[in-house]
């Protein structure tokens, strides 16, 4: 238990080091272009291809499961949407991208740590903690949220086209079901939770990368922590965001 | 000038330097020396304030380094050079970038000055046409050569090595070493080197300090080490058969 406080304890001291002011405004953008191309460009393909699946899968299953005269079969295409962005775009993609991005974060961050590429910047004077977490972060606290609507738009595709490939609905009852009782409201409760996790991920998981020391195993093992306790923190956040902005 | 008095330091309780006290010269390479696991690594990241001591003082000519701040501590680190035991190259940059980083943090000049600054450098360590690559893609002594050439390239006035020609071949060796003594005695630098290699010591050691478990065991130049009267230190010089050859002649 103790243990767990000290270590919130040193997440906030090593937060308040990256949010100290930046060494020189230049050099930070650079970085930060960079990392939008590791962290976010790279993910997109990842993306994609789980929110087309999982659309289809959720429509399949709502079909099963909605099966009955007394329910329209649009319902099925609004349920799909709402699944999609309500909780699969922003929590589900945060969770799997947690184990890609999360766990490349700490093993960079841990090897630069245990090979003293840190204390090579520390000694130029660098304020490592921000020069290497800090991009890492805005870069993914800008780019998550674009990733979550792409995956709304993808999982909904998804769900559109698992009804033509089959017979089990018709899709133009599909398509009006996803165009009913929209509320915009839904779209930015998805946004703010995506950039807070995607917050969460990188923070939690460079944190657990720059404590790193021992060797490489040891940089393996906090790569795990990093896509454990992150994994279980956006849960935790999940809970509490949901209570706060929906009830 | 670099001036260590009565430093001390442990980690979870074990002491891994006690008591050490002594100045490092400048203008002259000044050499630690020591078996594996003695203390130099931590000693020299003690003196560079990358580990504080738990008693005693570190001063860089008249300035006493540990109890500055961050902010004077880092003006100070502008005239710090460092070439870490496995280079620590930044992986993700290719060698120019590495060698170019401190000038991008520390100085307004256009890109092609930097450039220009860059490239002496790479001469200086004779690395032409290796900007583009990547760490990976260098060989050991390569490395080490970037890392010097990233160490000088803000013209440091304290140059600090960790076993800067471990893992090279001999001939290799006497490059970084003599390329180490130039630069010092060019610039006027105050040059602290870690080794356990006795061809450095006497290659280019000018004033030598030898660790013994974490403390000061002997102090004097590369004339005087042969004759030391200290049991440990000659049986650490004379492990090799050469030098004990030397001390036939
Ligand atoms: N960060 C650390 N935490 C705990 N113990 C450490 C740490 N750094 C070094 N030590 C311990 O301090 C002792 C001295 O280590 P150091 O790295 O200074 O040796 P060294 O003389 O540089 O050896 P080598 O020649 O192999 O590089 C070792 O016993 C090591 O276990
Ligand atoms: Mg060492």
């Amino acid at each position: 238990m103790l243990r767990i406080f000290e270590l919130i304890g040193r997440y906030f001291i090593l937060m308040g080091k990256v949010f100290s002011r930046p060494e020189k405004a230049v050099i930070y953008r650079r970085r930060i272009l960079y990392e939008m191309e590791a962290i976010g460009l790279d993910s997109v393909g990842l993306t994609a291809i789980i929110s087309i699946f999982i659309g289809a899968v959720i429509t399949l299953q709502m079909c099963i499961n909605l099966e009955s005269p007394f329910v329209p079969e649009s319902m099925i295409g609004y349920a799909t949407r709402e699944t999609m962005i309500l909780e699969f775009s922003s929590t589900v993609v945060a969770l799997i991208l947690s184990g890609k991005v999360g766990s490349s974060i700490a093993s960079e961050i841990g090897t630069m740590r245990i090979t003293e590429q840190i204390d090579a910047l520390e000694i130029m004077g660098v304020n490592s903690a921000s020069y290497l977490i800090l991009p890492k972060i805005v870069a993914a606290v800008c780019f998550f949220p674009l990733l979550t609507i792409l995956s709304i738009g993808i999982g909904i595709v998804g769900g559109y086209l698992i009804a033509v490939a089959t017979d089990i609905m018709i899709p133009s009852n599909y398509v009006d079901g996803i165009l009913v009782d929209f509320k915009s409201y839904s779209i930015v409760y998805s946004l703010i939770k995506s950039a807070v996790f995607a917050y969460i991920i990188t923070s939690v998981s460079a944190f657990f990368g720059y404590y790193a020391k021992g060797n490489s195993l040891e940089v393996g093992r906090a790569s795990t922590r990093a896509v454990v306790v992150g994994s279980v923190v956006i849960m935790i956040f999940n809970l509490i965001l949901t209570q706060l902005l929906l009830i | 000038m670099i001036r260590a008095e009565h430093i001390t330091k442990s980690f979870d309780g074990r002491t891994v330097l006690d008591d050490i006290s002594v100045e490092f010269r400048t203008g002259c390479t000044n050499l630690i020396i020591g078996r594996s696991g003695s203390g130099k690594t931590v000693l020299l990241k003690t003196l560079v304030g990358l580990h504080e001591p738990d008693s005693g003082a570190v001063w860089y000519d008249d300035r006493n380094f540990t109890a500055l701040g961050f902010r004077e501590r880092k003006a100070i680190r502008k005239d710090i050079g460092m070439i870490f035991q496995g280079g620590a190259l930044l992986d993700s940059s290719t060698v120019e970038e590495n060698i170019k980083l401190p000038l991008d943090l520390f100085t307004d000049q256009p890109e092609a000055e930097k450039r220009e600054r860059v490239d002496f450098c790479l001469h200086r360590v004779r690395l032409e046409k290796a900007n583009r690559l990547y760490p990976a893609e260098l060989s050991g002594g390569m490395i080490k050569r970037v890392a010097i050439a990233r160490a000088i390239v803000l013209n440091p006035r304290y140059l600090f090595c960790d076993e800067p020609n471990s893992g090279l071949d001999p001939q290799t060796s006497i490059v970084i070493d003599n390329l180490i003594h130039e630069i010092t005695q060019e610039y006027h630098i105050t040059t602290i080197i870690n080794t356990h290699d006795m061809n450095s010591v006497m290659e280019i050691g000018e004033q030598i300090v030898y660790i013994h478990e974490g403390r000061k065991g002997w102090e004097g130049t590369k004339e005087e080490i042969l004759h030391a009267e200290n049991k440990a230190l000659n049986d650490f010089v004379f492990a090799s058969a050469m030098a004990k050859r030397a001390r036939e002649w």
